[in-house]
């Protein structure tokens, strides 16, 4: 193995925050290398210095040895980098080829040759095993198809070394592995992949070499066969970490959240939820799994009341949800941690005081006299603030100035302060650390414990395995099936997430 | 308790506007020096028209009214998002209200009839905001496109009533009676046009004030402007949120009408108010859609409107350089707000002008 690629005392600042404070990084050629760190360590930062998207404030990148300027991903795709994002670049109208197309050097003004990039698209993905046709529109491909095509879209250009930012967060297991088939493919065919990610699971399995970021800082370049999940674990978060919890038995309450035959659609108007049945007992933690955009957002939304439902019937203790509004439901005692916590949870530009008092603005004591009552407002905040260890000077800093993990504490403590009988909470801990992810778990523990129903909706799988109690998979609006976590193993839960009907295996 | 921390952050929003109007008047210093004046000799003359006796200050003060109470009008649209430019509808619309009041209903004492007038400007001035927001909210249509076109059928409902079955008996110009004795502001200082609006203004000043930082109904009004979804998810009635800020928007602006027709006119005149609507726009920007923010902003202007007068006296130089240093003293307030927001240019269009849901 030689030296590809070298970074070399990389640094980065955004204003106070180091993202990047003196990073080194050399990738060999023909390796499978991973950049792990928690949300906020530099990972993504770095890359896209690599790619030529951000400039570094010092340092420098040398290929083959030799210095390089990246001033533009156009740059970059000359070097042989080529970057898949997190959240895919394509235009969803066009077909595959006519994505593949956009930003093409070396094509006609006036004509589009299609056929030669149909072509090319063939033999790459033969080559790679990437399964793609051509001709499909990117509308029409599921996230995991679309992510090939992103794949494809940077072969096309020649790169050599392949950087991948959290590619897994929205495939199914099964798409996962089909993804690690294509990068070995790569690799053995003389390719270098980078790869972000989080998840030591899948660090452990496919990488040769892994670099772990920390605050910006590097901690450690290791050789994956030498190190282990835990080893790794405590590189990224500095402590050793608990990743499994010890189950919490609650006796089970009554049927509390209950929906049946519930049919409603997404802001398209395109069918999301598809006759959903389910009930939520209190006590219980029941998960909702499912790859992302499988209609979990509608089913979140119908249930809060700000989608509306076509038919089927909701209800919260034996009352009827339907009609009532999304305030009414707040009163009669329905909580909902949405999943878009900076657009719909919380009002970033507001304070943390006003944030946790909003949904009783108009009501004592948080008004007096018809006014705001500061004072009871501001002690309000103090207290949750303390008792959520929620990272602030103070309760008059906006929301905006938080990190994500505080922002998620302060809408999951209005939400629980509100003494819901039903939590219904999406995708609680995207994108937060393992320190503020263990928050929020134990949070809704104690939750469970004080005979709370809890729906947790979630597209990470380990997360829903180790918080829930029942575990329900849907998949296109409809759920495929239910288990135990524990109980039945791991590619059982893949094939329902996938869509696969028992009878069809 | 909070009270230094609020003092600091009104100090700190102070400084945009500040330095925007002293470069302003540094480019405008330019202009002036280009047509051969001395900046000094025409800056001297405008402070002096608009301060330099109790009479010219008074005339500062009744142009003052309208545009603080518009401003604030505006200052509650677009804290809700609703990017409301139809004030000078609403003057119009609060005004010929307010004759109409005072003309049918003269034989009223004055203690009952100011009140009364002040009311009737107000509410017509409500309808003419509840209209566009009654309409965004049932049928999304569009608040700007709304209320300029409710602008132009005020102005022409206007002159319809002075021109037919408002027109002064047996007079010869479009105008409309003088309205009663009864009806008539008061003057505050015998022999200038001050009338007793300021004071309702200032009033208006605190209520504003309360309402929207002390009173559930202000967070939910700035909450719908900060982000529709999110408010609606906290059972915020985001539509009626939006009405009741046109309401109050309208209302404000209509009182401003009022003030004009029963404190200085005393009749309706076609145009009476001299495109206060508009300016109010960048006061309330300018003023950073704060009340007390406004205040100051309404003053500038005001003070420049009528210190442009005497330079030109002075100095020959046409009034237009005054609106000259006006429309720079937005463009650069606008300038500070993109630097604020980091370069942002989505930010800054958000603030002022996109609220794209609404407008």
């Amino acid at each position: 193995m030689d030296t590809l690629l070298e970074m070399k005392n990389i640094k980065k600042y955004f204003g106070e925050v180091k993202a990047n404070d003196g990073i080194d990084l050399d990738i060999q050629r023909g390796e499978i290398h991973a950049i792990l760190g928690e949300n906020g360590a530099g990972k993504t930062t770095l890359m896209n210095i690599l790619y030529g998207l951000y400039h570094p404030d010092q340092g420098e990148i040398l290929i083959k040895g030799e210095e390089v300027q990246i001033s533009n991903p156009k740059v970059a795709l000359h070097l042989g980098i080529g970057m898949v994002h997190q959240h895919f670049m394509l235009v969803p109208p066009f077909t595959v080829a006519e994505n593949i197309s956009i930003g093409l050097e070396g094509q006609k003004l006036y004509k589009l040759d299609l056929v030669d990039i149909e072509d090319r698209v063939r033999e790459l993905s033969q080559k790679y095993g990437l399964e793609v046709d051509p001709k499909a529109k990117v509308s029409q491909l599921s996230v995991g198809v679309q992510q090939r095509v992103e794949i494809i879209k940077v072969l096309y250009r020649g790169a050599e070394i392949l950087v991948l930012d959290e590619p897994t967060a929205v495939l199914t297991p099964q798409e996962v592995k089909e993804l690690f088939i294509v990068l070995k493919n790569f690799v053995v065919d003389g390719g270098t992949v980078i790869f972000i990610s989080h998840k030591l699971k899948e660090i452990m399995e496919i990488t040769d070499r892994v670099t772990v970021l920390r605050n910006g800082t590097k901690i450690s370049t290791v050789h994956t066969k030498d190190t282990s999940e835990k080893e790794l674990a405590r590189m990224m978060v500095g402590k050793e970490v608990l990743l499994k919890y010890e189950k919490v038995e609650t006796k089970k309450f009554e049927k509390v959240l209950s929906l049946k035959d519930v049919y409603c659609k997404n802001v398209k108007g395109l069918s999301a939820v598809n006759g959903v049945s389910f009930d939520v007992y209190g006590g219980e933690i029941l998960g909702i799994a499912g790859v992302d955009g499988n209609g979990q957002k509608e089913l979140a939304d119908v249930i809060s009341g700000i989608n509306e439902i076509d038919s089927g019937e909701i209800s919260l203790n034996g009352q009827n949800l339907n009609e009532l509004s999304p305030y009414e439901r707040i009163c009669i005692g329905l909580g909902y941690v949405p999943d878009d916590r900076r657009g719909v949870g919380l009002l970033t530009p507001f304070s943390i005081s006003m944030n946790l008092a909003i949904k009783h603005i108009s009501q004592q004591p948080y008004k007096k006299y018809g006014l705001l009552n500061h004072a009871y407002i501001e002690q309000n905040a103090k207290e949750i603030i303390a008792e959520y260890q929620v990272k602030t000077p103070s309760g008059q800093v906006p929301v905006s100035n938080l990190s994500g993990g505080n922002q998620q504490k302060v809408l999951l403590a209005r939400e629980i302060s509100c003494q819901p009988q039903a939590l219904v909470i999406s995708q609680p801990t995207r994108g937060l650390d393992i320190g503020a992810m263990e928050f929020i778990h134990k949070t809704l523990f104690r939750k469970k414990s004080d005979g709370t129903a809890i729906l947790l909706i979630s597209s990470d799988l380990d997360e829903i395995l180790e918080v829930s109690d029942r575990v329900l998979v849907i998949y296109e609006g409809t759920i495929m099936g239910e288990f135990i976590p524990g109980l039945i193993p791991i590619e059982e839960i893949g094939l329902m997430m996938a869509g696969v009907v028992k009878k069809e295996r | 308790m909070e009270i230094p921390s609020e003092v600091r952050k009104l100090a700190i929003a102070a400084v945009p506007p500040i330095v925007a109007i002293v470069l302003a008047f540094l480019l405008g210093s330019i202009l002036i020096f280009a047509v051969g004046v001395s900046p000094i000799v025409a800056y001297r003359s405008m402070l002096d028209g608009a301060f330099g006796n109790i009479k010219s200050f008074t005339e500062v003060l009744v142009k003052m009214y309208p545009l603080l109470l518009a401003g604030l009008g505006i200052s509650i649209a677009f804290t809700a998002g609703a990017i409301s430019v139809g004030a000078e509808g609403q003057i119009l619309m609060g005004g010929l209200a307010t004759a109409f009041v005072g003309t049918y209903l003269g034989f009223l004492p004055a203690p009952l009839l100011i009140p009364i007038s002040i009311m009737a400007g107000f509410l017509a001035g409500a309808v003419w905001g509840i209209i566009p927001g009654y309409l965004f909210a049932k049928k999304g249509l569009s608040v700007v496109i709304n209320t300029i076109m409710l602008n132009y059928i005020a102005h022409y409902l206007v002159n319809f009533f002075i021109n037919g079955p408002f027109k002064e008996p047996g007079g010869y110009y479009p105008q409309s009676p003088r309205i009663s004795e009864n009806a008539y502001w008061p003057s505050i200082i015998p022999g200038t046009r001050l009338h007793i609006g300021i004071f309702v203004a200032l009033v208006a000043v605190i209520c504003v004030y309360i309402l929207m930082k002390h009173t559930p109904l202000g967070v939910k009004i700035s909450s719908v402007g900060v982000n529709q979804k999110a408010s609606r998810y906290m059972g915020i009635k985001v539509e009626k949120m939006i009405i009741i800020a046109l309401a109050f928007s309208g209302g404000l602006a209509g009182i401003a009408g009022a003030g004009e027709i029963a404190g200085i006119h005393h009749r309706v005149l076609s145009g009476f108010s001299s495109n206060y609507g508009w300016d109010a726009i960048a006061v309330a920007l300018l003023g950073k859609l704060h009340p007390f923010g406004i205040v100051l902003s309404a003053l500038f202007w005001a003070a420049l409107r009528v210190g442009a007068n005497n330079m030109q006296r002075v100095t020959q130089i046409p009034v237009s350089l005054v609106v000259t240093i006006q429309a720079l003293t937005i463009f650069f307030v606008l300038i500070s707000e993109m630097w604020q927001h980091k370069g942002k240019l989505a930010s800054v269009t958000h603030t002022f002008l996109k609220r794209k849901s609404i407008s």
